[in-house]
């Protein structure tokens, strides 16, 4: 491998582990829990982003081969992380009474659907 | 026939090609995928009843690459505010975005694509689907970080699931 695909490699590396850090780091030290819930969600998109680059471009370079685990990687990281987020998100509201009155107006005649009886299929329809 | 066979071909083609992907290429990967990429929508298809319609993949293309554009750009904001900025300090609050988007799969893809970009978590859905909150990290304008998410996200994917 050329010095400059080991710099490249080590820059987004260290690039990633970076932003890691600031994820986890945000996860302690922010005050409650919605905010904290900014720290890790974002770790996962261009911390966990430049580690699977790295990797990516480190076999390209070193085995010449074109590895593509890293892009199913980054796929599935990106279906699951706002699902999990949304989950805690939806359990935290449910449970914190004082964050439930800070809670916007929705702007519709129902409230929010944590709190609020889902309007079925057929509801909406009638 | 083929709609009960294929409820949704895009799934199928997904299933067979990720299953490739993940196995490495062989005839019995490929076989073995393609029995998944037949059976999985089809065990699935009672929970997922419509068929989903996507406009041209150019528009994908262009939103994916907005959106991967932003997320590099707000995760060096949020590193800012989370490094250097006491954390009772911040105004974070929830903000109600209503929506214009009606299928699923589009809310679904905003809401995905609120969280994923740094700085603001989608939290819930109004009771009757036509809002949605978003707890942002740091805003002193909610209004326009409400137009922002409509005019950037909101738009681009009603053009690629709702036309």
């Amino acid at each position: 491998m050329s010095g400059f695909g080991e710099i490249a490699v080590s820059a987004l590396i260290c690039l990633g582990a970076f932003f890691l850090f600031v994820g986890s780091f945000g996860l302690a030290k922010l005050p409650d829990l919605m905010r904290r819930l900014h720290g890790p969600t974002k770790a996962t998109t261009l911390g966990i982003g430049a580690l699977l680059i790295a990797s990516m471009l480190y076999f390209i370079l070193e085995d010449e081969i074109v590895s593509l685990h890293e892009l199913l990687i980054t796929t599935f990281l990106f279906l699951t992380a706002p699902v999990t987020a949304l989950m805690v998100a939806k359990a935290h509201i449910l449970l914190d009474k004082e964050d439930q009155e800070k809670l916007p107006p929705t702007g519709r005649e129902v409230g929010w659907s944590v709190l609020d009886a889902p309007q079925t299929h057929e509801a909406k329809k009638s | 026939m083929l709609k009960t066979l294929l409820p949704h071909p895009l799934l199928t083609l997904l299933i067979v090609l990720m299953w490739i992907l993940l196995s490495g290429f062989s005839v019995g990967s490929a076989a073995f995928g393609l029995i998944l990429g037949v059976a999985i929508p089809r065990l699935t298809s009672a929970y997922w009843p419509d068929r989903t319609r996507i406009g041209s993949p150019l528009t994908i293309v262009e939103y994916a690459l907005i959106v991967l554009w932003d997320i590099v750009v707000a995760n060096f904001q949020v590193a800012y505010l989370i490094l250097f900025r006491r954390g009772d300090d911040l105004h974070s609050q929830f903000v109600t975005i209503p929506l214009d988007l009606r299928t699923p799969e589009a809310i679904t893809a905003l809401a995905g694509t609120i969280t994923m970009t740094p700085g603001t978590v989608s939290a819930s859905l109004s009771a009757d689907g036509r809002a949605l909150l978003v707890h942002c990290l740091e805003t002193n304008d909610p209004e326009q970080t409400v137009a922002g998410i409509k005019s950037r996200y909101e738009s681009r994917l009603q053009r690629i699931f709702e036309t």
